[in-house]
């Protein structure tokens, strides 16, 4: 534990350089989901066909919300393992709960 | 090693959240119940897909929502989403003073959502008599967003108690875990909302 609190000198300029290279991606990220949000919306205000529309405005929240989890949450670095575990194993519950109700209104 | 040179390094780790025991748990834990958080708000979607079309002879989804308001809100929670991703980068670079101003325009940020929600909702009630109690549909869409509204405005105490109770403390190795901890919290706020403004919003004016 000790040895691993104590970092060279070279080693915090090289990650600090790495997070500031990090930051950028993330202001990157960040625009790309601006504009997935204003194509969804003004998709939507187009009035274009409703089949058409609903499949891609759905996709667009996944890609953003994949963004939100690998770029901001963090979890494209090291030692997510375990949360991306948790995680999937809870959108795996929630998928199931979803069909479960749509299908039982369906019926 | 006293516990007070543990916790105040002259040289703060790489991961300053993750360096303890302590902030190890609680990185795991708390993604362990972002997992049943997501688990949570799909019920709430599902009831919400289920009855949005129950409306009891009131206004429907598309007499309702008006998109300007759902956008504005939508840049406000983006935006703030990515002042705090800067507060994250300000504390791992040790920058206390950073990190409180990018949480507090966080804070701001969220603040203006929130307001601009609880117009909305006052809106539906007093202008389309459209309330908890009017149909499915008002049940369903008052739990889902009002829910996620509740999320809010823990996600804003929670931050601000943080910075009020370390305002004077400084960054150490105790509290780092917090901050990063709440920061994700306030993620999982944006995530859901992305959801709520396709499926509820969007998809409900279509």
């Amino acid at each position: 534990m000790a040895d691993k609190n104590s970092v060279h000198p070279a080693q915090l300029d090289y990650e600090k350089q790495k997070r500031k290279e990090e930051m950028k991606q993330q202001v990157i990220t960040f625009a790309l989901m601006i504009i997935f949000t204003i194509i969804a919306f003004s998709m939507v205000a187009s009035g274009l066909d409703k089949l058409f529309v609903i499949p891609i405005i759905v996709v667009l929240a996944a890609v953003q919300v994949g963004f939100q989890l690998y770029y901001f949450m963090h979890m494209s670095h090291k030692g997510h393992e375990m949360p991306a575990f948790m995680f999937y194993g809870g959108v795996f519950a929630a998928f199931l709960c979803i069909i479960a109700l749509g299908v039982l209104v369906w019926w | 090693m006293s516990e007070h040179d543990v916790l105040n390094p002259k040289q703060m780790p790489l991961n300053p959240e993750k360096a303890t025991l302590e902030g190890k748990n609680k990185f795991i834990g708390f993604w362990f119940f972002l997992g049943g958080e997501t688990v949570l708000f799909a019920s709430l979607f599902g009831t919400y897909l289920a009855l949005n079309n129950s409306t009891n002879g009131g206004k429907s989804s598309e007499e309702l929502f008006t998109l300007e308001l759902v956008f504005i809100m939508t840049m406000l929670l983006l935006t703030s989403s990515l002042t705090s991703v800067y507060a994250m980068y300000h504390m791992k670079n040790n920058a206390f003073k950073k990190m409180q101003l990018w949480l507090g325009i966080t804070v701001a940020l969220g603040l203006g959502f929130l307001g601009l929600e609880i117009y909305e909702f006052y809106h539906y009630i007093h202008h389309y008599e459209f309330t908890l109690r009017s149909s499915a549909f008002g049940s369903a869409f008052y739990t889902l967003v009002g829910f996620h509204g509740g999320h809010v405005v823990f996600g804003l105490s929670w931050i601000v108690a943080l910075m009020i109770r370390n305002s004077k403390r400084g960054l150490n190795l105790y509290n780092a875990p917090k901050f990063y901890i709440a920061s994700l919290y306030w993620h999982f706020i944006d995530v859901v909302w992305v959801f709520i403004f396709t499926v509820v919003y969007l998809m409900g004016v279509l």
